[in-house]
């Protein structure tokens, strides 16, 4: 490791110095802290090298080529797999089914999420109890939640069909039959699917926003406030003129990431149609969902390829808009 | 978590808006727990109970944490992912804290750089590594490896840049103090860094264990045989392959759900500065 050369080497029965203490003292503070520094960094280097930046661009690669398992045999096609992913009706499905997912998703989490924070904020006992239950959903396995979810959406012994059900019963008991509710069919149905597993998601991530607004919340300084009451401000204005542009960041960083999240749902959305992944009717299929459909059942890899280059440009133009709209913070 | 004393706190006593934050989130709070108690009473009921609507069980029953335990392969499930997340949780805290540290504490041509280089693979999705990762698996023999489970995860980047933050804030003559004082670079590291970002270490670990023990699509891929499952994949597929019985399913995801329940329960204050530190703190 260090440039050993004769002449440095400690005389013998030297005793000022250990062996090789000569030599380490030769080598500058600076150079030393280099090859310790490089040292260190060996094998995460090596990590990062070969598992993180060699796929990523092999993604890219692969996307460009038809597939074989021998290397050598990968035929070059160009942008061929491009022009077909923009002629591709699945797929368009997969990006529209994402734009209704961020739809419901987005907003929800955002608002849902803030709103919670706020309360949380202003109560003081049970508070730990409460931010614990919210946030439970967010430490449990998607697939686990996907099928207590199931259970519950599950037409004919589902919890929500049977508590209609039940409400159906009992207004026919008033007589007021006019105000019964059809039972849903949920997941079965291509029309109720997705907004059915858009809850389950927004259910399982809303835990991760509240505790992103409670942190936003605690880093507002108090005195804004007192000035603001001493004005005169009632508690809505203090939200409306306070609150809200203070945590600007907060929420561009919330909906930022509830945006990626949508934009790689994947786990909600295989385990609650295990059988019928995406359906029906393909009527819940995500980017992420497709991608894996094509690379590892119908091992179509230089086209699944293209997908997930399509997704990290999205993902990309989605992070580059945060950082952007960041730069914009509000000055007081 | 810094307390600055959110504004509210201070008023003396409890005004309507209060009182109404108290009602609201309580009634959030059934809805968000409710699909737990539910799934863990039904794990208790015989078959025949379970699609009625009693939330409490009838006649108690350990049959389906029995069936589970004894004719399903869950018992490896459940090993091989407190392998995979024990695996990856030593590697995060070691390698995450040393090359945070390095990229802090020591000065070096190229530095810049490499933090930048780590940072940028932050923006890379998951799903567009998994194609090749899966190829170099295939081409390794990596399939059906403990290995091959858990080396995605081994050196996070959102893990270097936690603890590059920690690093951040510790004073650089305390390190100084240590060189002239004879103590080894690594023991700079490892005796004066390490124990000083022990909050760091506790939060990024924590939510590391989680983050693994829920992981889905990469097992998912490169488990192919049965006994190399993890408990999410192999529940998944099992529900797959028993979609009607629901007993089991609840049975299966109760085990699966209490470690992660239990970590969290235990450790909530480091998961929530961890979330916290994510975003905001930035």
């Amino acid at each position: 490791m260090q440039p050993s050369s004769p002449d440095v080497r400690p005389r013998e029965g030297d005793p000022s110095s250990g062996p090789g203490g000569r030599r380490r003292r030769r080598l500058s503070l600076s150079a030393r802290e280099t090859l310790w520094a490089y040292l260190f960094l060996l094998l995460p280097l090596a990590f990062y090298g070969f598992l993180r930046i060699y796929p990523a661009v092999q993604s890219f690669n692969l996307s460009l080529h038809r597939w074989h398992v021998d290397p050598a045999k990968r035929v070059f096609l160009g942008l061929t797999y491009y022009r077909e992913l923009v002629a591709d009706p699945k797929l368009h499905r997969a990006l529209l089914n994402t734009l209704y997912y961020a739809a419901i998703i987005v907003p929800a989490q955002l608002v849902l999420g803030l709103g919670i924070a706020v309360m949380l904020n202003a109560v003081r006992r049970l508070r730990p109890i409460f931010r614990a239950i919210y946030f439970s959903p967010y430490v449990t396995p998607a697939a686990a939640v996907a099928w207590v979810w199931g259970w519950m959406y599950s037409v004919n012994f589902g919890l929500f069909n049977n508590a209609i059900v039940a409400w159906d019963n009992f207004v026919t008991h008033l007589g007021l039959p006019w105000i019964q509710v059809p039972t849903l069919a949920f997941l079965s149905d291509p029309r109720q699917a997705l907004p059915a597993v858009a809850v389950v998601v927004v259910w399982q991530q809303l835990g991760f926003q509240v505790v992103i607004f409670l942190a936003g919340l605690q880093g507002i300084p108090r005195m804004f406030y007192d000035a603001a009451s001493i004005d005169g401000a009632n508690s809505l204005q203090r939200f409306r003129f306070i609150t809200l542009p203070l945590l600007n960041p907060v929420m561009v960083f919330s909906v930022v990431i509830s945006t990626i999240a949508t934009l790689q749902l994947f786990d909600q959305v295989v385990n609650i149609n295990f059988t019928d992944q995406g359906g029906p009717l393909n009527a819940t299929l995500s980017i992420a969902v497709y991608m894996y459909q094509l690379a590892f059942a119908r091992f179509q890899i230089g086209y699944a390829s293209a997908v997930t280059v399509l997704l990290f440009v999205l993902i990309l133009i989605v992070t580059l808009a945060q950082l952007r709209l960041l730069q914009r913070r509000v000055e007081y | 978590m810094v307390e600055l004393e959110p504004y509210s706190e201070t008023r003396p006593r409890p005004n309507a808006g209060t009182v109404v934050a108290y009602v609201l989130l309580a009634v959030g709070s059934v809805a968000m727990f409710f699909p737990f108690v539910w799934m863990l009473f039904s794990a208790f009921k015989p078959l025949q109970e379970i699609f009625r609507m009693n939330v409490l069980p009838h006649h108690w029953t350990l049959a389906s944490f029995r069936q589970v335990l004894f004719n399903t392969a869950f018992p490896r499930w459940f090993l091989n992912s407190l392998v995979v997340a024990g695996i990856s949780t030593v590697s995060v805290l070691f390698f995450c804290s040393l090359v945070g540290y390095t990229l802090t504490r020591l000065r070096f041509p190229g530095r810049d750089i490499i933090f930048l280089v780590i940072l940028s693979t932050l923006m890379v999705p998951t799903e567009m590594l998994v194609i090749p990762w899966y190829v170099m698996s295939t081409q390794y023999h990596w399939v059906n490896t403990y290995w091959g489970l858990a080396f995605p995860g081994l050196i996070p980047a959102f893990g270097v840049f936690l603890m590059r933050q920690f690093f951040l804030t510790l004073p650089r003559d305390l390190f100084d103090a240590g060189r002239v004082d004879g103590v080894s670079e690594f023991g700079l590291f490892w005796r004066i860094g390490l124990p000083l970002v022990r909050p760091g270490l506790a939060a990024l670990g924590i939510f590391n264990f989680v983050g693994n023990w829920n992981a889905f699509l990469w097992p998912l891929i490169i488990a192919k045989s049965a006994s190399m499952r993890t408990v999410p994949v192999g529940v998944a597929l099992f529900s797959g392959e028993a979609s009607t019985q629901w007993n089991l399913i609840m049975a299966a995801s109760a085990m699966a759900i209490v470690p992660v329940l239990l970590v969290f329960f235990i450790f909530q204050r480091q998961i929530i500065e961890g979330v916290a530190l994510t975003g905001v703190k930035g």
